[in-house]
Parts: structure tokens; sequence; C-alpha cells
């Protein structure tokens, strides 16, 4: 496996945008068809919604798994597609579709520059890609990128600047011991004098605190000021109720992420209420040789359930496997009894 | 039972709630817009209201966990709580709450 970035086009028989339990499950079904596949996911790592919202939760109503977390549902799975050899895109955004010159094929490219290049696409895409909460301050939208970030791509650009970050969770901590020798001032605000991140790090921030090398505020985001999107300070609201001005030149705000669904939804699916109609036989799109399963879809009877994601992902993989190899027959087969699937699955 | 939920243009729903359930639920279900987007497992924050101060004692306060998750919320108050995380019972009738900024669909 692997995250190549690469602007010539990566040809493959399926592009599945969403790497969360659904999107990893189609892998093994398209699999067991010889239909190979790439996935695009925005976060990092796999496991969607499991991975980002429910790691440590549990979950009851997978079958023949009467407990387990998101975490070790996302594990079993990447155990289960190992043989299938997917090749993941990472920490990338599906951001435009096209198809190809000679009409054979979709077109995908990402945020991040990637072209994947194939014959079927799988919109296994949840609730929409994980994106950074942006706080609801007044005309926070022009400082965006300028002077308010929401992630640190690289610590020098954040080098002798009067830095303010927001939160009180690990992305703040970490990042608050990590800045702290490079920046000129550095300011902590959160809500309450109580962290949920790791004991550690709220350790070494306050050490810091306590040897004046920075400043730990409770309170709130208020209110920006500045120009043209440089800021000039921030205005902070105490447990009180009082408003204060912090002087400084980069916000950085840390809240956690929230769902959008983004540049899917300018693929031209008849989007109805941000989810995709598909069949019930195929879960193919208003588009043939689209497909959407999984949360994304929608359906008379829908239920948002990873089992119901896994049997649109079974059923979608037949169709997938036509279009793919258009002249061959299709014979249905267990892994329990065909040699031939256990091949593939590398166990005979 | 009876709640009342103001929604984020000032309207104010009457809607009923059962045992049992989340108010996150009763809201949802009341076709009332909440964002909810982790489903009710204190994982997300979108679910954030204000009680109204009247009515504090009849929802306790927040635990840990959800004070956590509370971290991920804006515009808090000492009235702030993620309403997957008040199950509704018999003394929740009459409950007022506002829905908090955070918790639209966009």
């Amino acid at each position: 496996m692997s995250d190549t970035q690469d602007s010539a086009p990566q040809k493959t028989d399926a592009i599945i945008v969403g790497a969360g339990p659904v999107g990893l499950f189609a892998v093994f079904e398209l699999g067991l068809l010889d239909v190979k596949a790439h996935l695009v996911d925005i976060l990092d790592r796999p496991g969607g919604q499991c991975a980002e919202l429910y790691p440590e939760k549990p979950i009851y109503d997978i079958p023949a798994l009467p407990y387990c977390t998101g975490q070790e549902l996302t594990d079993r799975l990447m155990e289960q597609i190992k043989p299938f050899d997917p090749v993941f895109h990472f920490g990338q955004m599906a951001e435009k579709l096209e198809r190809t010159q000679d009409d054979t094929a979709w077109r995908l490219t990402t945020d991040a520059g990637t072209v994947l290049e194939a014959p079927v696409l799988i919109i296994a895409a949840g609730g929409g890609s994980f994106v950074p909460k942006r706080p609801p301050l007044q005309g926070i939208e022009e400082y965006e990128g300028k002077s308010v970030f929401y992630a640190v791509r690289k610590m020098e650009q954040f080098r002798g600047k009067n830095i303010l970050i927001a939160g009180g969770g690990d992305s703040a901590l970490d990042w608050t011991a990590a800045l702290q020798p490079l920046a000129e001032s550095l300011t902590l605000v959160h809500r309450r004098d109580e962290f949920r991140a790791a004991p550690a790090t709220v350790n070494e921030m306050r050490a810091l605190v306590e040897a004046g090398k920075m400043e730990l505020k409770i309170a709130q985001l208020a209110g920006l000021e500045g120009e043209n999107g440089q800021l000039s300070a921030v205005r902070l609201k105490d447990s009180e109720g009082e408003v204060f001005t912090q002087p400084c030149d980069t916000l950085l705000a840390f809240y956690g992420l929230t769902m959008k669904l983004g540049p899917v939804a300018e693929f031209g699916l008849n989007l109805h209420e941000n989810l995709i109609p598909v069949d019930t036989e195929k879960f193919e799109t208003s588009t043939p040789g689209i497909f959407a399963i999984g949360d994304i879809n929608s359906y008379p009877g829908k239920l948002k359930l990873i089992l119901s994601g896994f049997h649109e992902a079974a059923l979608m993989a037949q169709q997938a496997f036509h279009i793919v190899y258009p002249d061959k027959k299709l014979r249905f087969q267990y892994t329990t009894s065909s040699s031939a699937l256990q091949k593939k699955l590398g166990v005979a | 039972m009876k709640l009342y939920v103001t929604d984020r243009n000032g309207t104010v729903h009457e809607i009923q709630g059962e045992d049992e359930l989340q108010l996150m639920e009763a809201i949802r279900d009341a076709d009332l817009p909440i964002k909810a987007e982790c489903g009710g497992s204190c994982a997300c924050a979108t679910c954030h209201v204000y009680v109204d101060p009247a009515c504090k004692a009849m929802v306790g306060e927040a635990d840990e966990d959800e004070q956590d998750m509370l971290d991920l919320a804006f515009e808090l108050t000492e009235n702030s709580r993620l309403s997957c995380q008040i199950v509704l019972g018999p003394q929740h009738d009459g409950l007022k709450v506002t829905l908090a900024p955070g918790s639209e669909i966009d």
C-alpha cells in the first residue's frame, strides 16, 4: 500500500470515496470479484466516523461481533481487506469528477492533485468530509488561511508570531508546547481550567505558564479585530461575561471536526437533502457507473446502519464487476467452498 | 410529557417527550433542526442546548465526559448541556430548552 501524490493519472478498476467501514468492506466484496480499488479519504487514517468520532465507543450491532469499538472494527476490516492490497490516498478530498476523453472511465482529482481513473466510482462518504469546526465569529472567513488557522502544516510559518491558541484537547495542548519556543508570545485560551488533553502535555503547559513563558486565559472566543484578513486582536469573554481584548496576530482554533458534504454535492447525482438516491438492486446512482453505499445514500426503508452498508457493498460489487469485465460471466461463489476465492484471500 | 424548544430563530415549539428517549431524539423526532451528527453518543457537541435557568434542577449537571465534549462547542453558558445526554423521564415534564449555536444543520 502506498500513498502517492502525482499528477499523472493512476488507473484502477474502482475508486472509492470514503475509507469508513463501508468503503473498506467494499474493497473486500470488489476484491473477491477481481475488481481492484483505490480509496480517497480526507482523514489521515482509515475508519471514517468510527476512527474520528467513535474510536473508543462501543458498537453492539455488528453481526457475530457482540461488542467492539469503532477502532477495533476498523482494525478488523483492514485485516480482512489486506489480501486485496487497496491503495489509500489519505488526507485528501475528492474534488473534481469528470469523464475521461475517450468516455471509458471516471477521472477523479483530489485537492492534493492526485488523479485517479477507473470505470467504476463508489461514493461511500458517510456524512461527508470531516473538516475543522469553525468558531461562529463574525467575518472569520476573511481571516482564514491568512491569520486564522485550524491546523499547523509548517511550524516555521509561526516563528516570531504572537499566537493565540484556542481549545482544551490534544491538538491545542500539543501545538502550545511545540510552538511556544518559536513564538514571540503565546497565549492559550480555554473555557475552563480543566483540559481533556493528555496529562503530560497539560503539565508541560502549566510549567510554561509558571515560568512566565506563556499565558493561559480562561475564557471563550467572542470576536475578531483586524483588517484585510490580518488579525490584530481577539476579543475574549470570561466566565463572568466580561469581554476583554487579547492582542495577537495569529489565531489557531482547535474545536474538533464536523462533517460537510463538500464537492461531492457538485458531482451531478441528484442529491436530495444531502443524500444520494440509489436503486436497491445495484445501489447505483442516477449516473451509470457511479454507486453510493452507506450513510450517504437514500432509498425507501434506508437505515443508517453499518450492517446495511455492508449489504449494499456486496450488491454494488456485482454490478461493478459487469462494468469492469463486460464480457465475463459472473459466477456466484462462497468463500467457504470456493478454492478460487480462497486463493484470492491467500488461504488456499 | 411536554417539552418547549426554542429554535435558532426564536420560535418556541411545544413537543412531546417520551420516557427513556434522549432529549436530542425528542427534538429530532419533532422535525426540529438539530445537527446531532454523532447520533447521540456524546462524541460531537452538535446537539448543544441552553436549559432554561428555571429548569436546571430538572436536568442535573453534565458529567465529565459531557464536559469534555462541551469543550468542542461554542458560546457556552452555565446552562449549556448536550441534549443527547439528557435522558427523559417524568421529572422533565415542562422542560424548556433553546437550541444553541453549532446545533444548526448546514
